[in-house]
């Protein structure tokens, strides 16, 4: 047994007095269950897993974490799609699946208070009898933990009007990286830490309770899918509702790949022979919504739409839905696999960057399927291959990091909503030059200096955080192994 | 080199501060107006290499919050670095510097019928001071502070070195939002340079909504019926000022004939003695006058404690966000503002809300705690310890000393 080893089992027997034996998991059948999350590219058998209870446990655990020297990595329902909860072979994963209790339904403050494993829409469900929801809605929301969409700042269909979970969580109690448990605050006094803390991806700390903002459900929700003979019709129409200052809660759309896609997996029935279609939602009091809506259907037609179907109720909403939720497993069904990516682009670079896409996939040979959040530029470029032919994957996977490079090339970013973690990491200095990554990496310095917390995910490179700027004494032991850089 | 000497080398605008440019009396020996970000980083620079406490100022409207610098040997100006750098209007998002006044960003926006949906609650404030500061109104309650506008940030750091977060877009979830961090970091981690922010589009028509209420239990009735009603207002405030009982304003927004509507049913829920105006009521999104002005955290079912709280003397601006502001005038001496904080902060703790002092008189400064309890204090100094490891940057102006 190596000194890891050694390690792993002496806190495993820690962890076992602590939280006692079913929550503690050491058998490597078991263990495999959390190689990964919902990213499978990335994967690593953690070499502990825990499932406390309470920020206390959690507390107590990243103590014994700090003292051994030992990394860990939280991990909500992994269906994170960057490997922002990979763990670590020689870490202990710390799963937060069982912390899933509401505690606190606040109506006459429009808010509650939830455990980190509380799913998503769980809290919807919570509060829709009092008239609210929780607004951030991932595609994931039937599954993912609230703590998953803080780390991640996750976002979802309707952000375009309702923003992300930064703008719905009021406040986290969180155990810092030294294994203190801290509650951190919008609009309090001092440092936005909170701020900082949702969306950086675990690597400040864990959240063990969230305060988070309920919303008003709206008093009219209108649906309707037009569809265009191209997607540069579409991306017009798209133009045109912002330019006329429509904020609709949602605008989807789809290219002929994904549509015929989606019609073979689930077929959703979208107009037959349609080049893209658009999806538009408007919600808020119903008066605004018939106004805005009456305008968006006029300037869908304007900009070409061919067919038109609004939604007369619940169900005929969720049917329009269906093939845009379906879209990403659909592809499944016309490629044997497939790489999806996220990126995102000014809205007004839209056309140019989809026609750029189109040449580099006939330059290459591979096969891409457009799925976007079009209101805000969030492209979801499904990248196809056959796994089972020889350098395919790796074909696919150039064709997916140029589309990146196009999203940087135009002023855009290489991800807006499923995160950094492992998987782009190496993207990061393609938009941000060193000095930026530094300035990021103060903060985790000043959070976590030990540098246990969720390694190796988001910068390239970690920054080695003990010393005084300007003050260099001889080589960092880390540099000399080259496992890291300064700068 | 002279300090001076090397400050101008890199400036052409650099002068020996004056008397009445002092913060809170502590007067800078130097004053420099960067000509643009490139100059204002080489000022950092210059002033890192020189060991010089530095404090920014941009329209001088809230120079006089916070505490006094521990010291201040240079202030750097941010006013000629006032360009409007980018409007993408098709993207609904704007670029500009620091030093640009907030009223000249939403003229040039309003061109092309967009706003950035922050009020302006002192007239000329610029981009930086309003981000440093995190100054938000009314219109809080449905579009947020600065930290939920700014989606991009440039910064010069203590050393010098400039450095960038977030971007051009709106969604991002690349890196960390050293934006969201520096609202509100009142010139202790970066000089903030420049700032991308997403717009909305210029409502078509708005109706404020207002009517006096007999006291605290109404107002909170009332303001509940309209949070809790489908209205989705712009704004949702309540006022008192000496004398006076408590009065409602509700902002709603949008096309002409959703706006009759929606202020109708508000009419409805907040009585008979409401009335409707296309004009904002005089006064609206002003801070409440007194020479101690007092921001209140204050959840929306606060509001009868929070009102219950006041001084007599005192006047009080207070939106259903959750946030306010209270005003207390000079005749109160030390004692009794000292009194009346910590009676509004006790009112306020059950509520995970607090009151922090934005200015105050000296003498009130020295009687009182300007911050109360800052929860997570230790990690903000080593936050603030990373990036200023000198305390070079507004020395001691900040929450715990910082």
């Amino acid at each position: 047994m190596n000194g890891m080893e050694q390690t792993l089992r002496a806190l495993a027997e820690r962890f076992t007095g602590l939280l006692g034996a079913d929550a503690v998991i050491t058998d490597p059948v078991r263990l495999r269950t959390y190689e990964c999350d919902g990213l499978t590219a990335h994967r690593a058998v953690p070499g502990l897993v825990v499932l406390p209870d309470s920020a206390e446990q959690i507390a107590e655990i990243v103590r014994a974490c700090v003292a051994a020297g030992v990394p860990y990595v939280a991990r909500g329902s992994g269906t994170g799609l960057s490997g922002g909860a990979l763990p670590r072979t020689d870490g202990v994963l710390i799963v937060t699946a069982r912390m899933r209790r509401v505690l606190e339904i606040d109506i006459p403050n429009r808010r509650a208070v939830v455990e980190p494993g509380v799913i998503n829409l769980d809290v919807t469900r919570a509060v829709r009898p009092y008239g609210y929801y929780f607004a951030p809605d991932p595609s994931s929301q039937q599954i993912c933990s609230v703590g998953g969409n803080v780390a991640e700042n996750s976002g979802g269909a309707h952000c375009l009007k309702y923003g992300f979970t930064a703008h719905h969580v009021l406040a986290c109690e969180i155990v810092t990286p030294d294994g203190e448990i801290a509650t951190l605050r919008a609009g309090g006094p001092g440092y936005d830490l909170l701020g900082a803390f949702v969306g950086a991806e675990g690597t400040l700390g864990i959240t063990t309770k969230i305060t988070v903002r309920l919303t008003r459900l709206p008093e009219a929700v209108r649906t309707l899918l037009a569809a265009f003979d191209t997607i540069e019709a579409g991306g017009a129409a798209v133009s045109a509702i912002i330019a006329a200052g429509v904020v609709p809660a949602a605008i989807e759309m789809m290219d002929a790949l994904s549509i015929e896609a989606a019609e073979a997996a689930v077929g959703c029935g979208y107009p037959p022979g349609a080049g893209a279609v658009l999806i538009v939602e408007l919600d808020g009091p119903a008066a605004e919504v018939e106004h805005q809506f009456a305008e968006v259907e006029r300037l869908c037609r304007k900009a070409g739409a061919f067919e038109i179907r609004v939604a007369a109720g619940d169900a005929e909403r969720a049917l329009i839905w269906k093939g845009r939720k379906s879209a990403f497993a659909a592809v499944g069904r016309i490629s044997p696999a497939y790489i999806v990516q996220d990126g995102v682009i000014p809205r007004t670079a839209l056309p140019e960057v989809l026609a750029r896409i189109d040449e580099l996939s006939a330059e290459s040979g591979v096969r891409v399927a457009n799925v976007f959040h079009a209101g805000d530029g969030n492209l979801h470029p499904l990248v196809l291959f056959d796994d089972a032919v020889p350098g395919a994957a790796e074909r696919a996977e150039e064709v997916s990091g140029a589309i990146l490079d196009l999203c940087i090339e135009h002023g855009g970013s290489i991800t807006g909503e499923h995160g950094v973690g492992v998987d782009k990491a190496r993207y990061m200095p393609r938009m941000f030059n060193e000095t930026d990554l530094d300035t990021m990496q103060m903060v985790r310095c000043g959070f976590d200096p030990a540098g246990l917390c969720n390694p190796g995910k988001v910068f390239p490179t970690p920054r080695l955080c003990g010393e005084v700027p300007g003050v260099r004494r001889g080589v960092h032991p880390l540099v000399a192994q080259g496992k890291a850089e300064q700068f | 080199m002279q300090t001076v000497d090397a400050l101008a080398k890199v400036c052409a605008d650099v002068r020996p501060g004056e008397p009445e440019e002092g913060v809170l009396g502590v007067v800078p020996r130097w004053v420099a107006a960067p000509a643009d970000v490139a100059e204002a980083a080489e000022v950092m620079r210059v002033a890192a290499e020189h060991g010089l406490a530095v404090v920014p100022r941009g329209g001088e409207t809230r120079l006089d919050w916070g505490l006094p610098p521990h010291r201040c040997d240079l202030l750097v100006d941010t006013r000629r670095l006032d360009r409007v750098v980018e409007h993408a209007a098709g993207d609904l998002v704007v670029t500009a510097q620091a030093g640009l006044p907030m009223r000249r960003l939403a003229e040039a926006v309003a061109e092309r019928g967009q706003r950035l949906s922050l009020d302006v609650p002192l007239a000329g404030s610029t981009v930086g001071g309003t981000i440093a500061t995190g100054a938000a109104g009314p219109l809080r309650l449905l579009y947020g502070a600065p930290r939920d506008l700014v989606i991009g940030i440039t910064i010069v750091r203590a050393d010098g070195r400039t450095a960038r977060s977030g971007g051009k877009v709106v969604k991002n979830v690349a890196g960390y939002d050293l934006g969201r961090l520096l609202c509100g970091s009142y010139g202790t981690l970066g000089l903030i340079v420049e700032a991308t922010f997403r717009l909305h589009p210029l409502p078509s028509a708005c109706a404020y909504v207002t009517s006096p209420v007999a006291d605290a239990g109404t107002a909170h009735e009332a303001v509940q019926a309209v949070l809790h009603s489908p209205v989705v207002p712009s704004a949702l405030q309540c006022w008192t000022s000496p004398g006076q009982g408590p009065a409602l304003g509700v902002l709603v927004e949008g096309v002409p004939d959703g706006v009759a509507a929606r202020a109708a049913h508000v009419a409805d829920l907040l009585g008979p003695r409401a009335a409707v105006a296309e004009q904002a009521p005089h006064g609206w999104g002003a801070y409440p006058d007194g020479t101690t002005l007092i921001e209140v955290n204050a959840p929306p079912a606060s509001l009868p404690d929070l009102l219950g709280a006041l001084p007599p003397e005192a006047a009080a601006v207070w939106s259903a966000s959750g946030h306010g502001h209270v005003g207390l005038p000079g005749q109160m001496g030390a004692g009794d503002v000292a009194s009346a904080l910590a009676k509004l902060r006790g009112a306020l703790a059950p509520h995970d809300g607090g009151a922090v002092v934005c200015y105050a008189p000296e003498g009130v400064r020295e009687a009182i705690d300007m911050w109360g309890p800052v929860p997570a204090l230790s990690l903000m100094r080593r936050v603030k310890d990373q990036f200023d490891p000198d305390h070079r940057l507004s020395p001691g102006r900040f929450a715990g000393g910082i």
